[in-house]
């Protein structure tokens, strides 16, 4: 910020040594009263919670600390080449609050950057108070201050004349300048911060677009991926929402729930290496379709790590979603805590779906024996605690405390589900509500 | 007859036709616009005498001046006499080099103030005596 001041003239000094200590006694004064203007005004900056507030206020203390008896701050818009009243004091109802400012005068002003008196003002800086002189007189303003920060152009502050009716003085301009300058960096923070913010927001709107096309994109994957097999189709999806159902009752939070269900979406990615006709085998697989098969948690990790997803470990929990809890699970054998707890979830959801779907080699089993399927094996292939949270999910939607999100992706030819409540309430009790510990794990 | 009122910190009495309003120890934003919705309010009622009583202010600042401006050019919107009184002597010096006292008559006491508008008193514009 440049400091050069527009001289308008100074009293001149009393004579006589008494009225030269009573000019420095009341000269001291002002500046002490200057001075606490200046701190605070400091410290209403520093203390801004509300940036009108914070406007208004040091708009007021420089007023007061001259008694002016009128003006103005005005914030400079660049793309709406005006400037715009944002705080007054005095002026009565001016005609307008935006004086059109052209380019060439903002940067005459920026370029100037000192009180500018209208009685005097030269040059350049008389070109601007010139043009708007009818305005200026409209409202009685006798200073301008350019508000200029790293030679941009902040604003001006707009001042008429002071109580005492006496001239502004070089100290004046020299304690009006050093008030100015705070408000101008006051108002520059202020747009810094505004554009940081809209920055930001700007962002998020394109990382939530970016998340919703990278959702879209991996739902077109899952899709892609049941189309190989003509027997599964929407097994993917359907995994990837069982799997959120169970996370969200386990208390995860959006973004690991968000996380889970796109695993599930690409929980068999790794079936697209997996040859054709093994995949649409009519029969059960034999011990070379099956080692096959086998392949596709690892295929899928190996196709899924070197993407850079928005959620963590989703390679993992597709190479983990065929281990068991007690280590005879494929394709690496880890047992119990050592099976990522997404894993877990997608390992239940996969085999809930696959269970209450038709195969080529079976028809879909009735829910009872799904469930004592779960019961059977909770703690040797499935963790208790992904057991539970699926019976409460699916125990608190039969009782209609929750929506029916399970229910509606069930097959709709199974039907008297309320019957499964008490088994569901067996099923919670036997396992602690999941805090039984897995045998694995002992 | 005197009544007395107090809205929150801002103590105000009626004198006749005139009201007194009395300032807090430290004017500053927060008092200083109190006692400036009292001044209003009083201009609004059709009160055209006030007195600003600063007999418990120590100090005011920059935001409080620039209040008082407002209220003196309040008082001349409204064709109203607006008397300080009670002003300590560096409060006083403090009006006086900002030129407040240009526009404001300055009574050492409210018995003095009071007895300007009795009097009908035009010429005390300047601080009379100021408290030590």
């Amino acid at each position: 910020m440049t400091g050069k001041l527009v001289s308008i003239g100074n009293p001149a000094l009393p004579h006589g040594r008494a009225s030269e200590t009573n000019y420095m006694e009341t000269n001291t004064q002002r500046l002490i009263h200057a001075f606490s203007a200046l701190a605070d005004l400091g410290q209403e900056i520093a203390d801004a919670g509300d940036f009108e507030d914070m406007l208004r206020n040091s708009f007021h203390l420089l007023l007061g600390s001259l008694a002016i008896r009128r003006g103005g701050v005005a914030e400079y818009d660049r793309e709406a080449d005006q400037l715009r009243l944002v705080a007054a004091r005095g002026l009565g109802e001016p005609a307008t609050d935006t004086l059109p400012l052209s380019t060439e005068h903002a940067q005459h002003l920026s370029t100037l950057g000192s009180p500018m008196s209208l009685a005097d003002a030269t040059g350049e800086a008389g070109r601007f108070l010139e043009d708007h002189k009818q305005v200026f007189a409209a409202v009685e303003i006798d200073l301008v201050l350019p508000l200029v920060v790293r030679e941009e152009l902040i604003g001006v502050v707009l001042l008429g004349e002071k109580a005492s009716g006496e001239k502004f003085t070089d100290d004046d301009l020299e304690v009006l300048s050093a008030l100015s300058r705070h408000i101008g960096v006051g108002i520059h923070s202020h747009r810094l911060i505004e554009d940081v913010e809209q920055k930001a927001a700007e962002n998020l709107r394109l990382y939530d677009g970016l998340r919703a096309i990278y959702k879209e994109t991996v739902r077109a994957f899952a899709a892609a991926i049941d189309i190989k097999d003509r027997y599964t189709q929407g097994h993917s999806v359907r995994v990837g929402k069982y799997s959120e159902v169970i996370a969200r009752e386990m208390g995860w939070a959006d973004e690991e729930v968000e996380g889970i269900t796109i695993a599930g979406y690409l929980h068999d990615i790794g079936k697209l290496i997996v040859d054709l006709s093994v995949i649409n085998s009519p029969d059960r697989f034999n011990a070379k379709d099956s080692a096959e098969m086998s392949r596709h948690p690892a295929a899928g990790y190996e196709i899924l790590a070197p993407i850079s997803h928005p959620y963590a470990d989703i390679p993992l929990m597709a190479r983990y979603h065929h281990e068991r809890m007690d280590g005879n699970g494929y394709p690496d054998g880890l047992k119990g805590d050592q099976i990522p707890p997404g894993a877990k979830i997608v390992t239940l959801a996969d085999s809930f779906d696959a269970m209450t779907t038709d195969r080529p080699y079976r028809k879909k089993l009735p829910l009872e024996d799904v469930l004592e399927d779960f019961r059977a094996n909770t703690g040797t292939q499935f963790d208790p605690e992904v057991v539970c949270a699926f019976c409460r999910a699916f125990l608190n939607e039969i009782e209609g405390k929750k929506e029916r999100r399970l229910l509606n992706l069930l097959n709709r030819n199974y039907s008297n589900i309320e019957e499964l409540s008490p088994l569901l309430n067996q099923m919670l009790s036997e396992f602690n509500g999941g805090t039984m510990t897995a045998s694995a794990n002992n | 007859m005197a009544e007395t009122t107090r809205d929150i910190s801002i103590q105000t009495r009626a004198v006749g036709d005139a009201a007194i309003i009395y300032a807090s120890d430290y004017l500053n934003k927060l008092t200083g616009e109190r006692i400036e919705r009292e001044c209003r309010r009083q201009f609004d009622s059709g009160r055209r005498t006030l007195i600003i009583n600063f007999r418990d202010t120590e100090l005011v600042n920059s935001i409080g001046v620039s209040i008082l401006v407002g209220l003196i050019d309040a008082a001349e919107q409204n064709t109203a006499r607006l008397i300080f009184s009670d002003v300590n002597s560096n409060t006083a010096n403090l009006f006086e080099m900002l030129g407040l006292t240009r526009h404001v008559s300055v009574a050492a006491n409210e018995a003095e103030a009071l007895s300007w508008i009795t009097e009908g008193d035009s010429s005390a514009s300047a601080v009379s005596e100021a408290r030590p």
